[in-house]
């Protein structure tokens, strides 16, 4: 790439405000066709609202952007992606239950006479996907299909979409490293191409991998942009940050450290079609991590402990008393949280605030008339809010204008407040920026310090292994092995993983050493 | 004549049912009925009346309730023809449409009668049609009022059926035909009560706040018995005496209204008899028996009612009918 | 439980302590909501049209007026919309209310006039609305078929049940204690406005002082979070339905009591409409969560005060159902968030995104 390149998107001077708050402030950003340009920055830096301008969902206040050197202002998306700008987000933002290929087709069905072409429509979409090298039914409804699936459908539509610009706003949040392999080689194909790449993403080592240039973006301004070939993750993280950030690494003797009684304990809990009977026990103040490939059965593992899904084997004790958990009213009776994966499907009350957010399941674990008053639910949301540094205007405000990380922390919020004795947490990191996700590392270390036992689901090995005692790993839909004391290191879970055969794909790979932000694929 | 076969309904089917002149005729004929539904009391009474007329004539009545659907009057009619009855009835819940499924009847050599509406399709395509003449009934209230007034100045307000509605239609261009010419009697308010109870007990109250506590009301006009019961009781609600301070004429000649009548409170009913098919098998067995083609249209008689006519012993006569 | 962690220094932070709480809010900004404006509007045009219309007297020991007849009329629409509020929270609608009605009225009138005592006979209808709610509930929660298809159900079925249970015909009845319930006076108000009242002061309690309120609208924003939350959606719905038909019935009684005869055909004939339309005029989204049960009897005042103005306009029948639409449709568009956004200046707009993700 030379700089003498013409910028196939030019902003200049952007600025946006919502009410007092100025989101962005005189932001400058360029995009070179043939380039893979990330956008980095914390949460509240900008990064979603600068790419809202950019493809129209947003009109800013003040300052021009050019496409191909002609000044335009989108009304909406739409104007935008008919211009060539095309956009994928973090949520797949496509209809669950029409089929793959309606949903690649989707307003533009080829047609005949006014009558839509199903067998073409087929046609076209399985030789669409089949460039990402899907071979799946496109006839089968979208929501029969993994996130990841979903995600690549995604982006195939907006690639077919846009001719210019392609947007990725965190495309790999939930892939696996096959999958992010897979999509990073459509990437390069698309560059080569002559397309404009913005790239947004948590994953400092993605940005390596596969962007030529970043531009940074701190409380609202452009902090830098760099050619990548030119700085060093720390550079980045620095810039980002503003200052040197590092977990407080895996904590001395943790692995071996003395267990108090077991908190709770499953044994040869199991359900059909779900997880293979387990046995586990989680003690006072111990982290169990789990790890595993995407679909290797560990969120249906803690979805049998918290009785979304009934079990239907084993027993399950807390403290040593026996519980029974077939949905998750007795879990939570039993003093259990969970954090699920999907937030905004599972966990947060978009419409509702942030107090009645963190109070919800303690309300729900006094019953219906035992009825916090105002005053109770302004203490317990300030306090945890506060322990939890949840930044929010107002705890009255929708939960749904949070960020993602402060979403995260609102639902830990909420478990901590019925001060419980086992809380799960399902990829509680996932889609959350560098800063946050240093912090809820933190909390999690300080909630077992704290006496609480945990069981921490994540996809990010050099996370779990800062913060777990004990690591299991899930396989096909069982558990395979328990890791302990020294064997909690990313190299042996990455074995354990892999297990005695070479699974297909390559196994998360270990952070570069300098990095230590979490950032493992 | 095997008259009062069917003890069951009472003798309130004596009256009814003494025009039955050629009930031998049709001894031993089976004739299809397709009936609408029973979404009116007066509807369950032309079913109960209907199904009394056959019995008592030995006709083998097929009846089949449509519930208010076309499609299931259809499916009923194409059974009977399948079935080779002798004749069909049918209350048609719509006008179009009929076309298709009355050529295959006439092409069965099955007459068919209409009861109670008419259809939109050509006239060869049925025996006759049996009705009421609704305008007709308009114009007999009307009258009675111009006769009860005499030359006292009178406003007089309405309480239409629904909107749009062919009785709603009729009824009123009756009314105001008897009316017309007629200086003392003007129609000061006219609004919908949709033929219920309750709208016609709404509006009626409406009414009377905006003519001055009912002061300037000297008659009510309901184009159906149900909204005059419920003009009846808005009129007590607001300390008028119905049927007195305000005079009360409607038509259809249910049960309750002749309950009213009873007790002073309403002055003059128009029969919509539910004999629709005592006139409707007269027909058939003038045609089967004798080959007379009947008339198209056979109007049913659309006799008044007032005070004078025993309203106590009509109530209980008609109770039995299923209104 | 875990005590508060040092705030992370160089972090920007709150000023520590309490959050800003909900701001007081005057009360003329309170009464300036669309809702109120469209309520003084409509009478305001009622008023022109008949310059009696605010005239309220005495007479045979309870109020009388057009103006009373408005809350009167309005009442059992008024009730439908309370029971309606809390299933439309939960993101739900019971299109069967008016048939409920219907049955509600047809059970009560056929065992007065079997010679059954009145007081039974009412707790026979209550008791039914009660059945036909938590089969609706069952049907929703238990088989998990869509509200709106699980009440369609009862809706038709339920009109041909009172229609059984009455025969096809008015079942007329003279007994004291339902025609007090239709037409009697409590305290000089007619028996259904303070029905109304207190049913709307009870469920409003009721669902915020105990925490129904918070739960119901959790369900409605979020079933699937609400069920990881530990929170009994099932049964939270089933209750909803039951409420729902319970307050059905009592309109039931009252449109019954009022005519003094059951109407199977035509008791609460697409009142159901009716009662939705007055939930979301009084603001109340038909996606589920936040509700108002005092807003949605505004929105049945609101559209009683409608159909009672165009009464007494004089204007041919013709033109009810023009009129009445295009009222709502102005309530709708003004209430609606794309016009709020228009009538609020930009510097008023709350900050709601400043902590949003950027």
């Amino acid at each position: 790439m030379t700089d003498a390149q013409a910028a196939v998107v030019q902003a200049s001077g952007i600025v946006k405000v919502f009410g007092a708050h100025r989101a962005l402030d005189q932001v400058d950003f360029d995009l070179r066709a043939g380039e893979v340009h990330a956008l980095l920055g914390e949460n509240g830096a900008g990064k979603s609202t600068l790419i809202k301008i950019l493809t129209g969902a947003y009109q800013p206040d003040g300052g021009t952007v050019r496409l191909s050197g002609v000044e335009v202002a989108f009304r909406d998306p739409l104007q935008a992606q008919g211009a060539g700008i095309g956009t994928v987000y973090q949520e797949v933002n496509l209809l669950p239950n029409r089929s793959v290929a309606e949903n690649l087709f989707l307003g533009r069905q080829p047609t005949r006479f006014g009558l839509v072409r199903r067998r073409e429509i087929v046609a076209r979409a399985q030789e669409l996907l089949a460039a990402y090298g899907l071979d799946i039914d496109v006839t089968a409804e979208l929501s029969d299909y993994s996130v990841a699936v979903q995600q690549i459908v995604a982006i195939a539509r907006a690639v077919e979409l846009s001719g210019k610009v392609l947007v990725l706003d965190e495309p790999t949040a939930s892939l696996d490293r096959n999958e992010v392999d897979r999509l990073f080689d459509v990437v390069r194909t698309l560059k080569s191409r002559g397309l404009g790449i913005v790239f947004i993403t948590h994953f400092l080592d993605q940005v390596f991998e596969v962007a030529d240039r970043v531009t940074i973006l701190r409380n609202g301004r452009k902090i830098a942009t760099h050619t990548l070939s030119e700085v060093t993750t720390t550079d980045v993280v620095r810039l980002m940050l503003g200052k040197d950030v590092a977990f407080d690494h895996h904590p001395t003797g943790l692995g071996g450290a003395a267990r108090g009684a077991a908190r709770v304990s499953f044994t040869g809990v199991g359900r059909a079609g779900s997880v293979a009977p387990f046995t586990l026990a989680v003690h006072e103040g111990e982290v169990v991590g789990v790890a595993g490939l995407l679909g290797s059965g560990r969120t249906e593992m803690a979805r049998l402990m918290f009785g979304v899904d009934a079990p239907e084997t084993g027993t399950i004790t807390v403290n040593g008393v026996p519980v029974q958990i077939r949905n998750p009213v007795q879990a939570v009776a039993a003093g259990f949280g969970f954090c699920p994966e999907d937030r905004k499907l599972d966990g947060i009350f978009g419409d509702l605030s942030v107090r009645e957010n963190i109070i919800i399941a303690l309300q729900a674990k006094l019953g219906w008339f035992r009825a916090l008053n105002p005053e109770e639910q302004i203490e317990l949301a300030g306090r945890f809010a506060e322990a939890l540094d949840i930044r929010a205007a107002s705890h009255d405000m929708p939960v749904k204008f949070l960020s993602g990380g402060n979403q995260q922390k609102v639902i830990l919020a909420r478990w901590l407040a019925i001060d419980p004795t086992f809380l799960i947490l399902d990829e509680p990191t996932r889609g959350i920026d560098v800063g946050a996700h240093a912090e809820i590392v933190r909390t999690i270390n300080r909630l077992r310090e704290e006496g609480l036992a945990l069981l921490v689901i994540s996809s990010e090995l050099d996370e779990v292994v800062a913060y777990s005692n004990r690591v299991v790993v899930m396989r096909e839909r069982a558990l395979v092995a328990e890791l302990s004391g020294d064997e909690v290191a990313p190299e042996t879970i990455v074995q354990a993983i892999a297990g005695t055969r070479d699974g297909p794909g390559t196994p998360p790979s270990a952070p570069p050493p300098a990095n230590g932000t979490g950032a493992a694929a | 004549m095997a008259v009062f076969k069917k003890l069951a309904l009472g003798a309130g089917l004596a009256a009814l049912l003494s025009t039955a002149a050629y009930a031998e005729g049709l001894q031993g004929k089976v004739i299809g009925f397709s009936q609408i539904g029973s979404e009116s009391g007066w509807r369950a009474a032309e079913t109960s009346v209907t199904k009394a007329q056959a019995a008592e004539r030995g006709v083998d009545l097929k009846f089949a309730d449509a519930q208010q659907k076309q499609e299931n009057q259809i499916k009923a009619i194409r059974g009977f023809i399948a079935q080779g009855v002798d004749a069909i009835l049918v209350a048609p819940v719509v006008s179009t449409g009929w076309d298709e499924v009355l050529t295959e009847a006439k092409e069965a050599e099955i007459p068919v009668v209409l009861l109670d509406r008419g259809v939109d399709a050509s006239q060869d395509l049925y025996l006759t049609s049996v009705a009421s003449d609704q305008v007709k009934e308009g114009r007999v209230a009307g009258e009675w009022l111009v006769g009860a007034v005499g030359d006292k100045p009178c406003n007089i307000v309405e309480l239409q059926g629904t909107v749009g509605s062919s009785p709603a239609i009729n009824r009123k261009q009756g009314f105001e035909e008897a009316i017309a010419g007629k200086a003392n009697l003007t129609l000061t308010r006219s609004q919908t009560g949709d033929f219920t109870r309750s709208k016609g007990k709404e509006v009626m109250e409406g009414f009377i706040k905006a003519e001055d506590g009912g002061k300037n009301i000297c008659a009510v006009y309901a184009h159906n018995d149900d909204m005059a019961v419920g003009a009846i009781q808005a009129i007590k609600d607001a300390g008028l005496k119905p049927g007195t301070d305000i005079l009360v004429v409607s038509i259809d000649a249910v049960p309750d209204i002749f309950a009213a009548m009873a007790a002073g409170e309403a002055n003059a009913t128009v029969e919509l008899t539910p004999n629709m098919a005592g006139p409707a098998f007269d027909a058939l067995d003038a045609y089967f028996n004798a080959g007379t083609q009947p008339e198209k249209f056979i109007i049913t008689e659309s006799k008044l009612y007032t005070p004078a006519d025993d309203p106590q012993g009509e109530y209980d006569r008609r109770k039995g009918l299923g209104y | 439980m875990t005590s508060p962690a040092p705030p992370r220094p160089g972090l920007p932070l709150r000023p520590v302590g309490q959050p800003p709480g909900p701001r007081p809010q005057p009360i003329w900004m309170r009464l300036a909501r669309p809702q109120f404006i469209a309520l003084a509007v409509v009478l305001l045009i009622n008023w022109a049209l008949f310059p009696g219309f605010f005239t309220i007297t005495w007479q045979d020991g309870r109020l009388f007026g057009s103006l009373i007849d408005v809350l009167n009329r309005g009442a059992p629409v008024a009730i439908l919309a309370i029971g309606m509020t809390a299933v439309i929270a939960t993101k739900g609608v019971d299109l069967s209310v008016g048939a409920v009605m219907a049955i509600a009225g047809a059970t009560a009138a056929v065992m007065v006039t079997s010679g059954l005592p009145a007081g039974l006979a009412v707790l026979a209808a209550l008791g039914v609305g009660l059945a036909c709610g938590l089969w609706n509930g069952l049907l929703v929660t238990a088989l998990g078929i869509q509200p709106i298809i699980a009440t369609l159900v009862l809706m038709v079925a339920g009109r041909g049940l009172a229609q059984l249970i009455t025969e096809g015909s008015i079942v007329t009845f003279a007994d004291p204690v339902l025609v007090f319930i239709g037409t009697g006076a409590v305290l000089g108000l007619p028996t259904p406005v303070a029905i109304a009242l207190t049913l709307m002061a009870l469920a409003t309690l009721a669902v915020r002082r105990s925490a129904l309120g918070l739960l119901i609208e959790a369900v409605g924003v979020n079933r699937s979070a609400a069920r990881f939350a530990g929170i009994r959606a099932g049964v939270l719905l089933v209750l909803v339905y039951a409420f729902a038909g319970l307050c059905a019935a009592m309109a039931g009684l009252i449109v019954a009591g009022d005519i003094r005869g059951a109407d199977a055909n035509n008791a609460g004939l697409w009142l159901e409409l009716d009662a939705i339309l007055a939930v979301v005029i009084g603001g109340t989204s038909l996606m589920g969560g936040r509700f108002s049960i005092p807003m949605s009897v505004l929105g049945a005042i609101i559209i009683q005060a409608m159909n009672t103005g165009i009464l007494i306009s004089g204007f041919s029948p013709e033109f009810n159902l023009v009129v009445k639409s295009g009222v709502i449709l102005i309530i709708l568009v003004v209430q609606s968030p794309q016009a709020a956004r228009l009538l609020r200046r930009p510097d008023r707009k709350t900050a709601t995104a400043s902590e949003g993700k950027a």
